[in-house]
């Protein structure tokens, strides 16, 4: 038993103390804070540049109602239309729109620019061409906008989930982004510390030291020492990655918030929360916003990783166990190929589904199976945790999963036994089995 | 102190080891010999308990070997290898915890054979920093470090220098004399001449000879000797009626000549020396030609394919 200790120490220092450990540690999370920042800032960038749109109005109806907003300004345009894609041509943020006579039949703008206009441009300015042809049509029809108006329900859903902690806000939305993010998380993690495993097992049979190493502890030992070393490795990753990101984010929250204000003046505040708010396209996102604070605020975080952890540890283990085989199979990792496609199937099958039935059906029969089976359920039950799943299905999941890496740990144990000593065999399925079947 | 009692390993289509029986005295430098194939390793692998007998059984001591002769032995296996990027200091630690030592005093039986061996400066470099030779010493101490009773070396001095096969060997000497027993596995002949007190000889599987070195060349004696003469007109060769002796070959010197002769049955080489001195042959030197170890091994393979 101590033997195994030592064997754990040695994997585990051994790529701890790794310059290359460091530096991810540190990266993943400065990346992460970067990206935070970096889309806080390009849309902060994005609503401060104006864009001017000229507008050559053969309908006459259309221009003289068009608002400018804190982005956009529409100017009538002077010159005929071939001088004016001229001057598109020399200015940056110049955009030429042209409304045909016949707009309320032919319902299509041009928009011109020496640019790709963007998204935002686009809707904003057909929000505001419809919204006025709209308010055209009906007073043709004979229907005041105002009253119109006031007798449109705006009907807002307030989803509250039925918990144990008593009715609480929630949003699928939000949900679905973290089952999906989870994922990613299992699925990444799973494959770099598993082929660590896979590829310390190799190592040791080129270098020809697992001979030495056998004829001290049995191969069980130094199997079960590897994967469990590696492993702390990982958690000892995330729990850096926890913390740094928990620093960093406090102490990057609470810098951009100091910053922020300053930044704008009192107009541009009111010209960007009028736009916002006037703007069309933004009164539904404006709901979703808030929604998300809601939601973020009632997630319970601890949970959440706890959740992950439990299922890593038991996918990891399943899998490395595998993994562990595969490398006492083969001289070198390119003959590695062979295996590893059926061994990442399931995995690769998971993954895909998690974005698509997994997160739109979380308490539905697929779901609920992928998240029992061993092989499949780290990734399909993080999938569908943030959804919430009942005690005993976690339970019984969880179970399963230990039965699972017991199973494969087994298995692997009695492929590696053999492959660890075995060179320059062409390994096949065929020669697994008869290593498998050895007697001691 | 170590009985090999009728072990029988047979992989899927290949037997490695058929009835192989033979024991090994405590204190004792054994060689075991025979051809590439022979099954040598797979021996080796079974004492060390890397692998399992299908039949027979070993005895260590006396007892059947089991998890605490593990501590009791070292192996050094003839493909070399160490965790390339591992300091040596801490591998060397890393092995002999492995073998059972504590760590204190582990790392005091390191920094003696260090300095045994001049390795002192060597503690914290990375073993892919050292050159090959270098490499095999490592390995060599790591071997040796938990001062194990029964110690395998399978081809210790392939890949080591003239000087460093000396120290290697004088290492070997000096362990055996503080009470070590050596169980030594190689092709090269001169050096099982040089150390072995007994060896066995293994080959397609099966135990073709075994014994003292010193009996074993005994029993292949063929009275054949060496016999330098000054050159004259006497000549070996053209004695009539001599049923004393065959001779095998000549080499003629402007002063010398050496022969070889084979003595006759029942006929004793103090008689060859009273007739050649009755015949004024003027002898410098006679010695036995006893056969080597080299030849007898090549003369039993030969024998058995």
């Amino acid at each position: 038993m101590k033997k195994i200790f030592l064997i754990i120490k040695r994997e585990y220092l051994s790529r701890v103390k790794k310059k290359s450990f460091l530096v991810v540690t540190f990266l993943v999370p400065l990346l992460f804070l970067g990206m935070w920042g970096g889309v806080i800032a390009l849309s902060i960038q994005d609503t401060s540049s104006k864009s001017t749109i000229n507008v050559i109005d053969q309908s006459g109806i259309i221009f003289n109602d068009l608002k400018n907003s804190g982005s956009i300004y529409f100017k009538e345009a002077t010159k005929p239309a071939a001088e004016e894609k001229k001057n598109l041509q020399e200015n940056e943020n110049q955009y030429l729109l042209i409304i045909p006579e016949n707009i309320l039949e032919k319902q299509s703008l041009e928009l011109l620019s020496s640019q790709k206009a963007s998204v935002f441009i686009q809707g904003e300015i057909s929000a505001q061409v419809e919204n006025l042809l709209r308010k055209i049509q009906l007073e043709n029809v004979g229907i005041d906008i105002q009253t119109l108006e006031s007798i449109q329900p705006n009907i807002k859903i307030t989803s509250l989930e039925i918990t144990e902690a008593g009715e609480q806000e929630s949003n699928a939305g939000i949900a679905m982004g973290i089952g999906m993010f989870s994922s990613i998380m299992i699925y990444l993690t799973l494959f770099i510390y598993g082929a660590q495993v896979m590829r310390g097992v190799i190592e040791e049979k080129n270098n020809r030291i697992v001979e030495i190493i056998i004829s001290s502890v049995k191969p069980f030992q130094l199997m079960l020492g590897k994967i469990i070393g590696i492993g702390l490795v990982g958690l000892t990753q995330f729990l850096l990655w926890i913390v740094l990101s928990g620093t960093l984010f406090t102490v990057g929250g609470l810098i951009l918030a100091d910053q922020m204000p300053n930044n704008f003046s009192q107009e541009e505040l009111s010209d960007l929360s009028s736009s916002v708010s006037s703007s069309a396209a933004f009164t539904q996102q404006d709901n979703i916003l808030s929604d998300v604070q809601g939601t973020m605020a009632n997630i319970d975080f601890s949970y959440l990783i706890t959740c992950f952890l439990i299922f890593f540890i038991g996918g990891y283990l399943l899998y490395s166990a595998l993994f562990a085989a595969v490398g006492s199979a083969v001289d070198n990792e390119t003959e590695t190929q062979q295996f590893m496609l059926p061994i990442t199937m399931p995995l690769l099958f998971t993954y895909i589904m998690s974005f698509g039935v997994l997160v739109k059906d979380p308490h539905g029969p697929l779901a609920f199976w992928l998240s029992m089976i061993p092989f499949t359920s780290p990734i399909a039950m993080m999938v569908r945790v943030p959804f919430g799943v009942p005690l005993w299905e976690l339970s019984l999941s969880i179970i399963l999963l230990i039965g699972g890496f017991v199973f494969t740990t087994w298995v692997a144990s009695r492929i590696y036994r053999v492959g660890i000593l075995m060179y320059g065999k062409k390994a096949s399925y065929k020669e697994l089995i008869k290593w498998f079947n050895y007697r001691k | 102190m170590l009985e090999v009692k009728d072990i029988v390993k047979q992989y899927a289509k290949h037997r490695a080891l058929d009835h192989v029986s033979f024991s090994i005295k405590k204190g004792s430098i054994f060689g075991l010999l025979g051809p590439n194939g022979a099954g040598k390793t797979s021996l080796i692998r079974i004492i060390n308990q890397i692998t399992a007998p299908d039949q027979g059984e070993i005895l260590f001591n006396g007892e059947p070997l089991g998890e605490k002769h593990i501590s009791r032995i070292g192996y050094l296996p003839e493909e070399r290898g160490l965790y390339k990027k591992m300091l040596i200091g801490e591998q060397m630690l890393y092995l002999a915890q492995l073998k059972g030592l504590s760590k204190p005093y582990a790392t005091e039986r390191i920094k003696d054979w260090f300095e045994k061996m001049e390795m002192q400066t060597w503690w914290n470099k990375k073993v892919e920093d050292l050159s090959k030779g270098m490499q095999q010493k490592v390995q060599f101490v790591a071997t040796v470090i938990h001062e194990p009773e029964l110690i395998i070396l399978d081809e210790p001095f392939s890949g080591f220098d003239p000087v460093n096969v000396d120290i290697i060997k004088n290492e070997i000497i000096n362990l055996n004399k503080k009470g070590s027993t050596i169980i030594f596995s190689t092709h090269r002949m001169e050096s099982v001449e040089e150390l072995c007190d007994s060896i066995v000889l293994i080959n397609k599987s099966k135990k073709i000879l075994d014994g003292k070195v010193s009996e074993i060349k005994n029993a292949y004696r063929n009275n054949q000797y060496l016999i330098k003469y000054t050159t004259s007109e006497h000549q070996l060769e053209n004695q009539e009626g001599n049923h004393l002796f065959k001779v095998l070959s000549m080499e003629n010197h402007d002063h010398e000549t050496k022969a070889t002769i084979e003595i006759s049955d029942k006929h004793s080489i103090n008689e060859v020396l009273t007739y050649l001195i009755s015949q004024q042959f003027q002898i410098q030197e006679l010695i036995e030609i006893i056969p080597s170890i080299h030849d007898i091994f090549i003369k039993q393979v030969k024998e058995t394919y």
